[in-house]
């Protein structure tokens, strides 16, 4: 063993390798994508990685290494488990023979997802037994505990990690690689009775399934990650209680401190849910506060439990408003709801202070104002929304439909990656955004309704391998009138620049052939399928305008590379004898390399963000602007 | 270790793109190297794109959560004023700011959104603060120096270890995290990037 500083998804990665993980598959997705990436990096030479085309392929090839009686780990984001919620759902009836663990990132805020859906929930749902971890260390060590589950139970496994966690880092012991378990797969074992699902398996499994999970809640009452602890000031019989989970728990004991008087549930396993530990939990309490993120899982658990039971308990938790409904919960809010639980003082040192403006500031002294109680009204701050890199190429793919449909009735459907960003002012080139591969079939659906309408559908080029294809042959079997844009820069830019079947290269080291965006639209039956530079503006705009009133289903490929792998050397600069300080290129681009002056109205171009992609010297009315170079 | 039991927590506060992750590792390997257990709490994900991003820095024995509650941190570290001011709510009474003084001004200024108004930033953060917790950061002189801007993260560090904004994480804890995890190509910038925070002024 030995000690790391580890992120939540590295010590995960690491726990799999070390309980023998022997196969690994997953598709990119904060806050879930490092796991895989520190696999590939750590991995021995008997573990095969790959990212997987989508979640769903990648579940699917996890449980076939798991009917070989493999190890495998399958690890996506949330809502990346709705794509494999149909193998999933069948999976569980079906089972495993070696151990397969589901890793599911879930992402309270959301920060960087479109739902905050609950993987306890869905667990529960697919009745599949799920551990929550608090901290990377703990992360760690289920790994190991959920292989052994799995495999035992012979059923997938569900962890699921949340934000704070898989992105937390913190000191962790692991094991040394010659003390990682050696799992030889036996390999699959041919049995149409167990391998092939009829009703008839369905009807026993079922009946299996629900037999097996009441006998768990009892067994995973005596897990040892499943807590019941009191504060060191308690009573014997403490009145109040506190229930809670993952990261949250670490907000309860940040807020907890030897003067309370308090009993504390912490629950490792949601689902099957452990019960009779519960039970033990709420004898004499008089109330209980779930703090829980995303759903009120343990608190319906708790609120079951008492009337399973005849317990007169009050469960309070989201479901009463004690607790926020939606949102992650924070250090300081978990503080203000456990103050008014606890019939505490809010602590001075642990409120922000209030602060009263004042009209005039006063003369400066030493101290800061809060001393005095005398502080001036904060000032506005600019506001930050994400936007597309300096040179993204993103940009001018935009800009050049933008400008190729000006004063045409239009529809911009967009996708899932950094270019959803094009939403953003100036741009605003995205009128809808839902889920991976969504925008070509919205597309074919809105000029349903509004024949008359212009329909284009954005999808990037790791989202047109996952999920765009089959949208493409729907719009050409129904005879769609549209025009496909694929955004190509030969990466999965938003998680991290992770390879795809078009880039050739594999998780394994594999120099393998491109699977071809063209040669893939061609075969689906698209007669005009255009590939052009967007950064070659005037060139990008006459093809748009040309391509967009073709009739029926068409495409246009915008290729070029990202400019955070590209690393361009070269860079714009403005002859500011020649800038008359229309700013047309700030109006019109919003790329943050171009800094217009407070003063003159002129543009600067700051040089640490510049890629000199050029469409900014391309654009400007009084051509001056230059020393760029296109890739 | 007597240090061990007394924790500090930093906020190191920036844009997206301006290293506030890697800065984060250099100052956990830096208080590892001390013996300090470290968490940290990571921006990663679609902010990195120009947004605002933090981390936050948990050094020493008596944390349980990797993120810091509102009006606890010991100290802020920000690579951008108006970044600092964004997170001045987590300072504790008497805490300590670090902060270059050069803006990042967002496309959003340019484009409809609230300006971006440097002196009411700077006025406002040394009313807040008071002068003896800030330290402000002449990163054009940092810049002009070193020759790059890209260094910045490492200034500011440098700069908070001077101010003693870093608890027990001293400049030689950092010199030696930088010389363990930055590239051979970089490890001279970095190391200049450190120790010339004693001629930047601070205002």
């Amino acid at each position: 063993m030995h000690r790391e500083f580890l992120m939540g998804n590295e010590a995960m990665a690491v726990g799999a390798l070390a309980a023998g993980v022997n196969v690994v598959a997953g598709y990119p997705g904060t806050p879930s994508t490092e796991v895989l990436e520190t696999v590939a990096k750590r991995r021995g030479e008997g573990v095969y990685v790959e990212w997987s085309v989508n979640e769903k392929a990648a579940l699917e090839v996890a449980a076939g290494a798991a009917y070989a009686g493999a190890r495998a780990l399958v690890t996506m984001k949330q809502v990346g488990l709705n794509v494999a919620s149909d193998p999933l759902m069948s999976l569980s009836y079906i089972g495993v023979k070696g151990g397969m663990v589901v890793l599911v990132a879930d992402d309270p805020g959301p920060i960087s997802s479109q739902t905050e859906q609950d993987t306890r929930t869905f667990a529960a749902y697919a009745k599949l037994p799920v551990l929550d971890p608090s901290s990377p260390s703990e992360a760690y060590a289920m790994m190991g505990e959920a292989f052994d589950l799995s495999e035992e139970l012979g059923c997938p496994v569900i962890v699921r990690p949340t934000t704070r966690v898989d992105h937390g880092y913190e000191d962790v012991e692991v094991a040394d690689p010659d003390e990682w378990r050696v799992n030889e797969p036996e390999g699959f074992v041919r049995d149409p009775s167990c391998w092939v699902i009829f009703p008839a398996l369905s009807v026993r499994a079922h009946a299996a399934i629900e037999k097996r999970d009441a006998l768990l809640a009892a067994r995973l009452s005596g897990y040892a990650r499943n807590t019941v602890r009191q504060t060191a000031g308690s009573a014997a019989r403490p009145r109040l209680g506190i229930a809670t989970h993952g990261i949250s728990a670490t907000y309860v004991t940040e807020n907890l401190s030897d003067k309370d008087d308090v009993r504390v549930l912490r629950i490792a396993t949601p689902y099957p849910f452990p019960e009779p530990l519960a039970a033990e939990f709420l004898d004499g309490l008089d109330e209980v506060l779930c703090v829980e993120e995303l759903d009120p899982v343990i608190e319906r658990a708790l609120v079951a439990a008492c009337g399973r039971r005849g317990l007169s308990v009050t469960i309070r938790g989201k479901l009463t408003g004690d607790i926020q409904p939606s949102g992650e919960n924070t250090v300081e809010s978990v503080g203000e709801v456990l103050d008014r639980f606890l019939g505490r003082e809010a602590a001075d040192e642990s409120e922000a202070p209030g602060i009263s403006p004042r009209a005039v500031p006063q003369p400066r002294s030493g101290e800061d104002c809060l001393s005095t109680g005398n502080c001036p009204a904060p000032p506005t701050l600019p506001v930050r929304p994400p936007v597309l890199c300096a040179g993204c190429p993103h940009r001018a793919s935009f800009y050049a439909v933008k400008r190729a449909m000006r004063g045409r009735k239009t529809l911009f459907c967009g996708d899932i990656g950094c270019y959803t960003l094009g939403n953003a002012k100036p741009l605003d080139m995205v009128d809808t955004c839902l889920c991976m591969g969504a925008g070509v079939n919205i597309a074919q659906g809105v000029t349903h309704v509004e024949t008359d309408t212009v329909a284009f559908a954005f999808v990037g080029d790791s989202t047109f391998f996952a999920s765009g294809i089959t949208g493409v042959v729907n719009a050409i079997y129904n005879q769609a009138n549209m025009t496909l844009v694929v955004l190509d820069n030969s990466t999965t830019a938003m998680t991290g620049h992770q390879p795809h079947p078009g880039t050739g290269r594999t998780m394994m080291g594999q120099v393998v052939e491109k699977v071809s965006i063209e040669r893939v639209l061609l075969a689906i039956g698209l007669t005009v399928v255009e590939t052009v530079d967007p950064l070659d503006h005037e060139r990008a705009v006459e093809t748009v305008r040309r391509v967009a009133d073709e009739p029926g289903v068409k495409a246009i490929i915008f290729r070029s590379p990202c400019v955070v792998l590209a690393r361009p050397d070269a860079r714009s600069v403005v002859d500011a004898e020649k800038c008359v300080g229309c700013q047309r290129c700030v109006r019109e681009l919003g790329c943050p390399a171009l800094v217009p002056d407070a003063a003159t109205g002129k543009v600067r171009i700051d040089a640490a963000q510049c890629t000199g992609c050029t469409l900014c010297e391309q654009i400007c009315p009084t051509s001056a602007i230059s020393g760029g170079e296109r890739l | 270790m007597s240090e061990n039991a007394m924790s500090t927590d930093i906020i190191l506060a920036g844009v997206g793109g301006q290293g506030a992750v890697l800065a984060s590792k250099l100052l956990a390997r830096a208080a590892m190297g001390r013996g300090l257990p470290v968490k940290t709490a990571e921006t990663i994900g679609m902010a990195q794109r120009g947004g605002s991003v933090f981390s936050h820095v948990r050094l020493g024995e008596d944390s349980s959560s990797p993120l810091i509650g509102r009006g606890r941190a010991d100290a802020i570290v920000a690579f951008e004023p108006a970044e600092a001011v964004r997170q001045l709510s987590f300072l504790r009474p008497g805490g300590r700011v670090v902060t270059s003084d050069a803006p990042v001004v967002p496309v959003s200024a340019a484009t409809g959104g609230p300006a971006y108004d440097l002196p009411a930033i700077m006025s406002y953060l040394h009313e807040r603060v008071g002068e003896k917790n800030l330290a402000v950061v002449d990163a054009a002189a940092a810049e002009a120096e070193l020759g790059t801007a890209r260094v910045l993260n490492v200034v500011l560090l440098g700069a908070a270890a001077r101010a003693g904004a870093l608890g027990p994480v001293t400049l030689d804890d950092l010199a030696a995290a930088v010389r363990a995890t930055v590239s051979p190509r970089f490890l001279d910038l970095d190391l200049r990037a450190l120790s010339i925070g004693d001629s930047p002024q601070f205002t």
